[in-house]
């Protein structure tokens, strides 16, 4: 409770700071429709008043978000066109898909640069430079070359969200694997342990908490990658899909709503995986 | 048919030579040369297998032609360029980093706002932040403004969360002393917690600037002026000219790696002190 009123205090003053936001970003517009209407000028109150509930605000206020958000994802069919649940499916599976994928060959590539020193020196500058190049701009290109090899949907987002996804795994498992210390792998050499056996029994084991703390980053990176996959592909399906055809047609609301839904999204993956971490490592004895 | 066997063959010469090279345990510069040869390998084998399977140029085009493609089009890269990277993603960046650390710095003193802000910093710091292009162009129009705020969200969450860790990096015992000295508040900022501060502030720094390539890359794909690197890339997707498409990727790669070495050697230089950056004796 304690450590719960501070945040609490902030976001409550992050949402009044929203509403004052609104009401001034979006009295321009009152105010011409007034003047157009001609007429006594209006008062602050009646202008804040029109501010709060406008079809096509500059910034929608959070009770019209929070309204948009419940009537996409509860008021419509899941298979419905405007329902969230069925773009958010579409997001969810592409995420899902990169993540795993992303994240084996990040496991595999660690193995390998654990246990051969060529791939260790040659492989590691390049998956460190590979993240100092901004990978989702080549999101177009990756979606327009899979489609004209004829592989659409599901494949393109998910190797983006794969690639965003494979490096946080890739440094948190090295640095994992490694993380036994010198009496471990020495006890381990005594008892004639083979490599394969000691990357079984100690390494992997060891790396435990390493890979969990990247796989919440890479999670997160994954979403990313998949809505930021939906952009070109000219606003078919998914979140991303919802956030380019929203600034198509300035749907301010839908944009926050799909925007709130990601974020919602991503906050549950996160935590999803922090709850199997906990379990795990409890398990394990390595948490209390 | 020779391409794919030339390739093949280069690919083996060069895996045995650097089996070699990391036996040999190299030091300084040299370790460099593995890298370089793994990374000439993959323009080998992706120029080979190119060639060799007939891979029509609109799916893949070989290195060399995006090399050509590179030389020819300087200007037009040149100008997108510098209307993403030095317009967009560096005044985004700086403005970004800048109200980060002020505000890391103000918030600092309030236990009770650190308490507040910090899950919230984080919680926002893993959401996909690229979400509020479309708004941001919407509300700052189509030029490179609306690409730095872009920017500036993105870089902001990251610089804000580590800066703060790095604030409470010290301990206890450094405080007291400072405290028996007699050091004011200021004091005790200036010259024990910010430097104590800054491999953490550096660490996010680096985070941001490939967050501020990405953001300002993005943010163009929602509507952009006829010049930039991703309304570039978008059109030229667009037409097929995938070979122009690598170029600007190539651009991409290099402002962003040139962006993270520049800031990785003022790290250097800042925080030489710190146990990460001392050259050990191997």
């Amino acid at each position: 409770m304690r450590r719960l009123v501070p945040i609490l205090t902030v976001l409550l003053v992050i949402v009044v700071i929203w509403y004052v936001a609104a009401a001034r970003m979006n009295a321009a517009w009152s105010y011409d429709q007034a003047a157009r209407a001609g007429g006594a000028v209006p008062t602050v109150a009646q202008i804040v008043a029109l501010s709060m509930n406008q079809e096509r605000p500059v910034l929608p206020t959070p009770h019209q978000v929070a309204q948009e958000l419940y009537k996409s994802t509860f008021g419509l069919k899941v298979t419905s066109k405007k329902s969230l649940i069925y773009h958010g499916w579409i997001t969810l599976s592409a995420t899902l898909l990169g993540f795993a994928m992303g994240t084996g060959l990040g496991m595999i590539l660690a193995v390998g640069i654990v246990h051969n020193r060529a791939m260790d020196a040659s492989v590691m500058p390049w998956a460190i430079a590979s993240q100092t190049i901004p990978i989702l701009a080549i999101a177009p290109m990756i979606i327009v070359v899979m489609n004209a090899l004829g592989i659409q949907g599901l494949i393109p987002k998910a190797i983006i969200s794969a690639f965003l996804s494979f490096f946080p795994v890739l440094v948190g498992m090295v640095k994992g694997l490694r993380a036994p210390e010198r009496g471990d792998l020495d006890l381990m050499a005594t008892y004639f342990a083979s490599s394969s056996q000691i990357l079984w029994k100690l390494r992997l084991p060891a790396s435990m908490p390493y890979l969990f703390t990247s796989l919440k980053v890479g999670i997160a990176a994954s979403l990313v990658g998949a809505i930021v996959g939906e952009l070109p592909t000219g606003a078919v399906a998914g979140l991303g899909a919802r956030l380019l055809s929203g600034s198509y047609y300035g749907q301010t609301v839908q944009i926050w709503a799909a925007l709130f839904a990601a974020a919602l999204m991503a906050a549950g993956l996160v935590a999803a995986i922090g709850w199997i971490e906990v379990r795990t490592l409890r398990r394990m004895g390595m948490v209390r | 048919m020779i391409w794919i066997l030339f390739a093949v063959g280069f690919w083996a010469a060069a895996w045995s030579v650097n089996l070699a090279l990391a036996r040999m345990n190299l030091r300084g510069a040299a370790r460099l040369i593995i890298p370089a040869i793994f990374g000439m390998t993959l323009l080998v084998i992706w120029e080979g297998f190119v060639r060799g399977l007939n891979v029509s140029p609109v799916i893949l085009p070989p290195p060399s032609a995006i090399a050509l493609r590179f030389g020819a089009e300087m200007p037009t890269l040149w100008a997108d360029f510098s209307q993403t990277f030095l317009k967009g993603a560096l005044r985004g960046y700086a403005i970004g980093c800048a109200a980060a650390f002020v505000t890391a710095i103000a918030i600092d003193r309030s236990p009770f706002l650190k308490a507040g802000l910090l899950p919230i910093g984080n919680f926002i710091s893993a959401l996909p932040i690229v979400g509020i292009a479309p708004i941001l162009v919407m509300w700052f129009g189509f030029d490179w403004q609306s690409k730095s705020a872009v920017v500036v969200v993105m870089v902001f969450f990251p610089v804000l969360v580590n800066t703060i860790a790095g604030l409470s990096a010290t301990v206890p015992m450094q405080r007291d002393l400072m405290a028996t000295y007699g050091a004011s508040y200021a004091q005790t900022l200036v010259k024990l917690r910010l430097p104590a501060a800054m491999p953490f502030i550096f660490n996010g720094l680096k985070i941001a600037t490939t967050l501020a390539l990405i953001g300002a890359i993005v943010a163009e794909f929602f509507g952009s002026p006829t010049v930039g690197m991703g309304f570039r890339i978008t059109a030229e997707v667009g037409r097929l000219g995938l070979d122009m498409v690598w170029a600007e990727i190539a651009v991409a790669a290099l402002a962003g790696s040139g962006f993270y070495a520049v800031i990785a050697l003022i790290e250097k230089r800042v925080t030489f002190w710190h146990p990460s950056q001392r050259n050990e004796p191997t």
